[in-house]
């Protein structure tokens, strides 16, 4: 069998990878594997995963068939990297990448990581103090609808306070 | 001349064994994807760009080199180290072969006992990666997630509300978080179990596969399973779920090697003791052969077979014997026959080093 990555060396390397459900077969020599970084020891970046990557980007959010010549031109004004050149190298070029491409990419990461669209792990200090105090409010106000409904009248006046502390705080940034 | 130091020590800490089931779980390893967020990724920033990073990063270290219980931590710029280093801390599992080979500006930093290694403008700026013996996940995490608070409080790290860590590849995104578990699974194999077993496990949104070898055969029964999804779930989700199915693992493991005894002893027995005869005879062993019976004689000594032999000799070797580490130890460059000549070699050695002691 030819290798599917150069299609001119005997392919020696051949393995299948469930991801969600879907079975996907590769077939590559070692060279291209090394190239790859994939089947070698303790490394995590998955060559695999890649490849599947740009089969994944071309899906549209359904109806926007429309839209696709203008996603591919899609260009981020930090790096210049377009959507279309993302779509074939399945990699980001900078943070500002991820925010010009906004919620193109909900599809992508929703088939990726089983569904999920967005963060619910660890928070950085220095970039994440406005995230923390978001994540607070929400559920502050969770509190203060209890507090409500308990007829807990000045635990809920405290939460109130706090409330409108947290979200002068927001927007006074 | 630091870089011999490292060399010297020939053995990182994972490498000598120990750690929780021990007898299955050779390495637990978390590993963090971070970037700078003034900076292009490593993929499409200039030289210079990337400079800068390794500037910030130098400049945190030299306010703090030592760390609580890591030593000193020594930076390794990737341009000014020789082929066959870079592949003896490929070998090591310490940097990947993209770092080795294709990095622009690319460095690693190493903690004493090599616990710690970060990679450097790899395919992100930073990777922090915690490399433990035996199942360890939970240490290797804290020890991760104490190395970013400290870059945390130093740098300003690429972060979007709604996405999380942003990643060069959208498949680290979130958590940036990959956790993986390298087992030894001889007896799952053997039974062949495993086919029905990884499946199921690839069902649950975790990836196994054979670390050495081709494709789904792996050579030496060891398998490194890890997870996929690093969005949308917290980091302790993603390590609690990863170490249920371990724990599923090694007990499936225990019991498929107590039923190959009661079933099949003599059969065992004669393949483990072929094995362990051939590593303290053969003057002439391929790699793929070494690492066969390697786990056959690990198996053998994990089941009381082989008696006088230390269990850390599967980690222990299968470094070892590798290409790049028999050349750094020949002090020259082989051809893949003196290559196995020497493999042979080190193996009888180390055999023998066992019974004398
Ligand atoms: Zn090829
Ligand atoms: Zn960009």
């Amino acid at each position: 069998m030819i290798c599917q990555e150069c299609g001119e060396r005997q392919a020696t390397l051949h393995f299948t990878k469930i991801i969600n459900g879907e079975k996907a077969e590769f077939h590559i020599c070692e060279t291209c594997a090394k190239e790859k970084g994939e089947v070698l020891p303790g490394m995590n970046n998955s060559f695999s995963i890649h490849n599947l990557l740009s089969g994944l980007l071309n899906i549209e959010p359904s109806g926007e068939k429309m839209g696709r010549q203008y996603a591919g031109s899609l260009r981020c004004p930090n790096c210049g990297l377009t959507y279309s050149q993302f779509s074939s190298s399945g990699r980001f070029g900078c943070a500002v990448c991820y925010q010009t491409f906004g919620e193109r990419l909900d599809p992508l990461f929703s088939k990726i990581h089983s569904g999920n669209v967005s963060h619910n792990g660890k928070i950085p200090h220095r970039s994440g103090t406005r995230l923390k105090i978001k994540r607070k409010l929400q559920s502050r106000k969770e509190e203060l609808q209890k507090a409500v409904m308990n007829e807990e009248f000045e635990l809920a006046a405290r939460l109130r306070d706090e409330i409108r502390e947290l979200e002068s705080e927001l927007s006074g940034e | 001349m630091t870089f011999r130091r490292f060399l010297q020590q020939a053995l990182s800490d994972w490498m000598k064994g120990g750690g929780a089931e021990a007898d299955i779980v050779i390495s637990s390893r978390i590993r963090l994807a971070r970037n700078l967020n003034a900076l292009p990724f490593p993929l499409i920033a200039t030289e210079e760009q990337l400079q800068q990073v390794t500037e910030q990063v130098e400049r945190i270290l030299a306010s703090h080199r030592e760390l609580p219980g890591l030593g000193r931590l020594e930076l390794l710029h990737m341009n000014q180290m020789k082929a066959l280093e870079k592949k003896v801390l490929v070998e090591k599992h310490l940097i990947s072969p993209a770092l080795a080979e294709e990095s622009r500006a690319g460095a690693v930093i190493l903690s004493e006992n090599e616990s710690l290694s970060i990679m450097l403008n790899e395919e992100d700026h930073i990777r922090i990666q915690c490399l433990f013996p035996g199942f360890q996940l939970q240490d290797a995490w804290h020890q991760a997630n104490s190395i970013d608070d400290w870059f945390d409080r130093n740098l300003d790290y690429a972060f979007d509300e709604k996405r999380g860590y942003l990643t060069s590849c959208p498949t680290n995104v979130g958590t940036g978080l990959r956790a993986s578990v390298m087992m030894h699974l001889p007896a799952l194999v053997m039974s062949g179990q495993i086919n029905r077993i990884f499946p199921a496990i690839n069902q649950l949104g975790l990836v196994v596969r054979g670390i050495y070898g081709e494709g789904s055969e792996s050579i030496g029964n060891i398998f490194q399973v890890s997870n996929q999804i690093t969005l949308g779930r917290s980091e302790t989700e993603i390590i609690d779920d990863l170490a249920n199915v371990a724990k599923q693992l090694i007990e499936q493991e225990r019991k498929a090697r107590h039923s190959i005894l009661e079933t099949s002893r003599l059969k065992v027995e004669d393949k483990i003791l072929r094995s362990y005869g051939i590593l303290a005879n053969a003057r002439i062993i391929e790699s793929k052969e070494a690492m066969q019976r390697l786990s056959d004689v690990r198996l053998g000594i994990d089941l009381g077979l082989i008696q006088g032999v230390s269990s850390n000799i599967l980690n222990e070797l299968i470094v070892l014997t590798q290409p790049g580490f028999l050349q750094q130890y020949a002090g020259e460059l082989l051809s893949p026959e003196k290559r196995d000549e020497r493999r042979a070699k080190l193996i009888r050695e180390r055999l023998l080093s066992e019974n004398n002691a």
